[in-house]
């Protein structure tokens, strides 16, 4: 059995299925962070005394992990740009990359739990503290989410090139959303809590 | 449609249905089908068992609540040295089941069962889709509500027993109680991620995969409301979400999200590092909790206009006023949370602000419900099983709205808060209001799952039980709350005095209760009777316009419909003058006729 709208869009909304359907997970990951944001906000402003993110947290990783992921969504958009090319290999490539540049953030993730876990700086220490291990934690858990989906399809999920090819260009065009969504909530927490 | 050429269809959907089944193993098609129909039925089937269960730790409690410090009869033995040592149950136990009662019945009973059972079996074939948009996204839906089920079940056996913080898991009560609590904790992330997965399918199934000629303001009501539904939990779980973790880290790694400084248990120095604020659970909690409520609500609401507009043989009165309204509805249940809150200080500019918009918010549900009202009017109506269970729906809801209005106030709500007058009020909400819709849901769309129709002697006896006495559990409640009985007392309030003169219409409460149990062993009966031995009906044994029953023989095959529907006219095109018969099916096409009328 055939679903209608799958792989072309449906006249009247312009959008086939996945790309709804991913732009309402997006909505709600809004919904999750939002909330997240917000509590961080209230627990900010009810706080008698709240530590400098710059001088507990390591700004020259941070600025290195944002320019890593920023890269990452360039070759992410290159990777979906080569399939609209039709060539599969070059896009496959550029997805190979964006998993590298993804790897490369949980690498320099890791070492900064570490180097703060050496020090004693566990979430139980201060709400400053256990924000940030909250945010960056479920920020993280998007990453990896993230890299399983781009391993997929960069390696086994290819053979759909083949039989379907605007089907898998359309996923690697809704995973490149997705990517870019865990990309801007980065983006905000930079500046939120290594920044301010 | 002449009911002829619809039973021919249905034969040669089933010989085609058979084809279907050949291929497919007993896991595939049973277990991990990925049909909307059977996975409906799966969570149809299993939130009715959770609504059963959950009923039952209602039952259990009743009898402390009625008979305070006695033994239970029979059961009390079952019940385990450390729950209720010689059947006499303990508060810690009595604290497990009230939480679990609330639990169970709001997010592994109702939602389950109105959205994922109703709005999977019913949605697609209303809007004459082959299927919902993700098939197997649909299937994960269910099985992960499943985990989330078995992990909150499973949490009765671990040390210090389950969750007992109340549904509502307060903080810091919450943080520092036993372990069930990180069970509970970890169920609702199942069960907030299935929603998730499901009301992204929801919405996409509607927006994308309605039939041709199936325009916005065709869409039967059902749709409408599932739509609304949808997008309430898509937008309001996460928050919770993001609760649920932020208390996952305070239990689990230590933090003080919750945690204010300084807190003292038990006369010992909590040793946390303090600073969290448990108003801040709470903002998150009622965030998604009050749009959960519509989320319980308005697909109840669904189903009454359904059967209403069916068994009145009429247009629904005011259909356009109730999709606005319904829209509405859902837009303003994002800004009413705080109004469970007013007990906690946060001010009165902020109290002021909420209890407008919960002003605010009543307009439109009462708009629906006069235009329901309205709908029965001059009507020739077939009181069928399902319709009674409809119209009594109407003033259940009724009394639950109106009540609700001194709680919407703060002025009002300070003495009533945390009283037995709170659990009357969103039990008549949801219990007589909307348990009365579901079921009659289940009697009305029974025939389209099965071919077969529930028995009407049992669906009536099991109707007017079941009305009876739910008014009888929950009727005393206001008389009760009114006197100022708190609702979480262990014993009924006995040994409060302002409590003593109410304190008799706990033992009738009770009885009633337990007699509303008995009444539902006629429904297990007939539902499960009339699977194999009810009467066998034709495809539109209710004579109903929409695609549902018009167009898709009973039960649908997989892929529902053997000619892709489309439509030509509204939903409820009922006793249309000049025309003959008293129903016009959307998927009927315009004759020279029907021009000229």
């Amino acid at each position: 059995m055939l679903i209608p709208y799958t792989v072309e869009a449906r006249p009247d909304t312009g959008l086939p299925n996945p790309k709804l359907g991913i732009w309402l997970f997006l909505a709600s990951e809004v919904m999750l962070f939002g909330a997240l944001f917000s509590s961080y906000i209230l627990l900010r402003v009810s706080a008698p005394q709240w530590p400098r993110g710059s001088e507990e947290l390591s700004v020259p990783l941070a600025t290195l992990n944002t320019v890593v992921l920023i890269s990452s969504s360039v070759t992410m958009v290159m990777a979906w740009a080569q399939l609209k090319m039709h060539n599969l290999a070059r896009g496959r490539l550029y997805l190979w990359a964006t998993m590298a540049l993804a790897l490369t953030f949980m690498v320099v993730k890791f070492f900064e739990y570490e180097h703060h876990f050496a020090l004693g700086e566990y979430p139980s220490e201060s709400t400053f503290l256990s924000i940030y291990y909250t945010l960056t934690g479920l920020h993280g858990l998007h990453v990896l989410g993230g890299i399983i989906v781009i391993a997929y399809l960069a390696g086994p999920g290819a053979a759909m090139w083949r039989s379907e090819g605007e089907r898998y260009t359309n996923r690697v065009e809704v995973t490149g959303l997705y990517w870019h969504f865990v990309d801007l909530v980065w983006i905000f927490l930079f500046p939120v809590l290594y920044l301010l | 449609m002449d009911n002829a050429a619809s039973i021919g269809t249905t034969h040669a959907a089933e010989a085609h249905a058979h084809h279907h089944e050949e291929e497919l193993s007993f896991l595939r098609k049973y277990v991990f089908s990925l049909d909307h129909k059977w996975i409906g039925i799966q969570y149809t089937v299993t939130s009715l068992v959770f609504l059963l269960f959950g009923f039952s730790l209602m039952m259990l409690m009743r009898w402390q609540l009625a008979y305070p410090g006695q033994p239970i009869p029979i059961i009390g033995g079952w019940l385990g040295q450390l729950n209720a040592p010689g059947g006499v149950m303990l508060p810690e136990f009595y604290n497990q089941l009230g939480a679990m009662h609330g639990t169970i019945m709001v997010f592994l009973g109702v939602v389950p069962l109105a959205v994922g059972g109703f709005g999977n079996f019913v949605t697609p074939l209303q809007i004459g889709a082959p299927d919902m948009a993700f098939p197997r996204l649909n299937m994960m839906s269910y099985w992960v509500y499943f985990i989330g089920g078995v992990v909150m079940l499973v949490s009765f056996f671990v040390p210090g027993g389950a969750a007992n913080s109340g549904w509502t898991s307060y903080a810091p009560l919450s943080v520092i109680a036993t372990q069930g609590q990180t069970y509970w904790l970890i169920g609702m992330v199942f069960l907030i991620t299935s929603s998730l997965l499901g009301s992204i399918n929801f919405i996409v199934t509607i927006i994308q995969l309605r039939a041709p000629g199936l325009t916005w303001m065709r869409l039967p009501f059902f749709v409408w409301a599932q739509l609304v539904t949808a997008f309430l939990l898509l937008l309001a779980f996460p928050p919770l979400e993001a609760a649920g973790v932020l208390q996952l880290m305070d239990r689990v790694a230590g933090t003080s999200f919750f945690m204010p400084s300084g807190m003292v248990v038990g006369n010992k120095p909590v040793d946390v590092a303090g600073g969290g604020s448990p108003l801040l659970w709470q903002h998150l909690f009622w965030f998604l909790a009050h749009p959960e409520v519509y989320v319980l609500i308005l697909p109840a609401m669904g189903i009454v206009a359904e059967v209403i507009a069916n068994n009145t043989r009429k247009p629904l009165w005011g259909y356009k006023a109730m999709v606005y309204s319904i829209i509405f509805l859902g837009f303003m249940s994002f800004v009413v949370w705080a109004h469970h809150m007013f007990f906690t200080g946060m001010g009165t500019i902020i109290s002021s602000f909420f209890q407008t918009t919960t002003m605010i918010i009543s307009i439109p549900s009462v708009i629906i419900l006069s235009a329901l009202f309205l709908s029965l009017y001059g009507a020739s109506m077939r009181f069928t099983t399902p319709m009674l269970f409809a119209l009594a729906f109407l003033p259940m809801f009724g009394i639950g709205g109106l009540t609700g209005l001194p709680l919407g106030l703060a002025s009002s709500d300070i003495p009533l808060h945390d009283t037995y007058y709170v659990i009357g009020h969103f039990h008549y909400v949801v219990a007589p209001g909307t348990l009365l819709a579901l079921f009659a849901g289940i009697y009305y769309w029974f025939p389209k799952a099965t071919g077969r129709k529930m028995s009407d002697l049992l669906g009536k006896l099991h109707f007017w039980g079941t009305f009876i006495c739910l008014n009888g559990v929950f009727m005393p409640m206001f008389i009760q709350g009114l006197a100022g009985v708190n609702r979480r007392l262990y014993d009924g309030g006995a040994q409060y005095a302002h409590a003593a003169e109410v304190l008799k219409w706990n033992t009738f409460m009770s009885h009633s209760a337990w007699a509303l149990g008995i009444f539902q062993i006629f429904f297990i009966i007939n539902f499960f009777w009339s699977i194999k031995k009810g009467q066998k009906v034709s495809a539109n044994p209710w004579s109903a316009t929409t695609l549902d029953w018009a167009a898709a023989p009973s039960p649908p095959p997989h892929g529902n419909f053997l000619v892709p529907p489309a439509v030509y006219r509204g939903p409820y095109e009922y006793s249309v003058p000049g025309h003959d018969g008293d129903y016009v099916p959307q998927n009927e096409a315009p004759t020279h006729s029907h021009a000229k009328a």
